[in-house]
């Protein structure tokens, strides 16, 4: 749905008519669902009977985590088609998927603790998911570093694309050894209980919720796309002005 | 693979270890940290309340990480001087050989940092080793592979950053999770005298990293290199 929108061609600097339009609807559609999605969840949405207000945390867990994947997704799937095709509007897909990405895992590992405190009794526990949502958080803010630490663009484009693929396939070794410390090391601790059936007026919360955060996500990647396309068309602009005196 | 890829790999290898070999800083100087950081750790928990048996595992691959970190270092690092890598660049050789002769070269000085941090550990926390040795050389073995596959190609990228030497430990550790936690598991059901065949879901673990990260490293390896 986004791809219309990451039409244009950076190697080529921007005309003023060609620049993105200051107003971005789509973020403000964002935001307003996201403030319609709190004020459901605040005041329109029935207390838990177990776990009480802490239990409202889950609807913006659960779909940040989601929109955390999505963007990790993009992250993967671009730096493979950067190294395949050498598109640089790969490589700044893969940098704005990677910089929102790490946005939603940080929401992720904020409102896990605060809802973890009050129904586990502890604000972190070594569990699988837990365990691996760090390392998540962890090799893509090391991405991100990567990619402040090289000056080339191509050269920069090169490694955060084979970084990006590597991460890829480390997920897997890492999700194994979760798993396999975690049976051998049972945690006394109940996991998030998996609800047959959620009574419909929570489903619907969640579920706008969800649907409220996944187009934040995209906004948020659509909006720092521009900004990596209008940060590129500049400097190109300044070295050729540079030249030119 | 193209034939002549082995060969030319060992070439490079050859030409690492000649260079370490006649300088001999390097390595002396890991093995240095390694047994002194042996000899630190002792220090920092309560010999009393802990027996050494159950925190060896541990110290052994803690220590063995940031070795590792610290010789991976130099493997690019060397070739940064009087730009020595364009004149690798230029040779007659695949750049996969390069890659495979550099990893290669670590994997030897990683081993010969785990072939003598191993008994002076068994020496200086009294473990009774003996008849472990062997297959605790097996284990480090396959350890090194995946740290060096992996260690290598992070190497080459970091050494072309600004932040070289501190990007290397960030980028490269999260990757040897995997690593340190199959190894140090298999050291700790080794040492406690369990049966091996608690340790091989490990083993298992260890050898599918080492085959994904050396193929893959490999592959991603001439992406790193200029143009």
């Amino acid at each position: 749905m986004t791809s219309a929108s990451f039409g244009g061609e950076a190697s080529a600097p921007l005309s003023v008519s060609q620049r993105a339009p200051l107003f971005d609807w789509l973020f403000v559609v964002a935001v307003i669902g996201m403030a319609m999605a709190y004020v459901r969840a605040i005041f329109f949405t029935p207390i838990e009977a177990l776990q009480g207000a802490a239990q409202k945390i889950y609807y913006l867990h659960v779909p940040a985590a989601l929109s955390a994947y999505i963007s990790l997704g993009v992250v993967a799937l671009t730096s493979i088609v950067y190294l395949w095709l050498g598109d640089e509007r790969a490589d700044r897909l893969a940098e704005s998927a990677g910089e929102v990405g790490l946005l939603f895992l940080t929401a992720v590992l904020t409102t896990g603790p605060l809802w973890g405190k009050p129904i586990w009794g502890t604000w972190w526990t070594w569990d699988a998911r837990l365990t691996l949502t760090l390392f998540l958080w962890f090799l893509t803010a090391g991405y991100l570093v990567l990619r402040g630490a090289v000056e080339d663009r191509a050269m920069r484009a090169r490694y955060s694309a084979v970084l990006g693929i590597l991460a890829a396939l480390l997920i897997p070794f890492i999700h194994l050894s979760v798993y396999l410390f975690n049976t051998l090391h049972p945690m006394p601790i109940v996991l998030k209980p998996e609800k047959p059936s959620m009574p419909t007026e929570m489903l619907v919360t969640f579920l706008g919720f969800f649907a409220a955060c996944t187009v934040l996500c995209i906004a948020l990647i659509r909006a720092r796309y521009r900004y990596g396309v209008e940060r590129d068309a500049l400097r190109e602009l300044e070295s050729a002005g540079g030249e030119g005196y | 693979m193209r034939p002549g890829l082995l060969a030319s790999a060992l070439v490079v290898a050859r030409k690492d270890l000649a260079i370490e070999f006649r300088t001999r800083t390097a390595f002396l100087a890991v093995l240095m940290f390694a047994i002194l950081g042996v000899a630190i750790f002792y220090f920092a928990w309560d010999v009393t309340a802990v027996a050494a048996i159950d925190l060896a595992p541990g110290v052994l691959w803690v220590i063995f990480t940031f070795s590792g970190l610290l010789s991976l270092q130099r493997s690019f690092g060397v070739e940064l001087a009087d730009r020595a890598m364009d004149a690798l660049l230029l040779s007659p050789i695949d750049r996969e050989a390069i890659f495979l002769g550099k990893a290669l070269a670590n994997l030897i000085f990683v081993s010969g940092i785990q072939l003598l941090t191993i008994p002076s550990v068994g020496l200086l926390y009294n473990l009774p080793l003996g008849h472990a040795l062997p297959i605790l050389f097996a284990i480090a073995l396959l350890a090194a592979v995946g740290l060096v596959a992996v260690g290598t190609l992070f190497s080459a990228m970091a050494a072309n950053t600004r932040l070289a030497e501190l990007l290397l430990p960030m980028l490269s550790l999260p990757f040897f999770v995997p690593v340190v936690y199959g190894a140090a598991q298999a050291t700790s059901t080794l040492l406690a005298a369990r049966p091996m065949a608690e340790a091989w879901p490990f083993l298992k673990l260890l050898i599918a990293f080492d085959l994904v990260f050396l193929t893959a490293c490999t592959l991603a390896f001439p992406y790193t290199l200029e143009e």
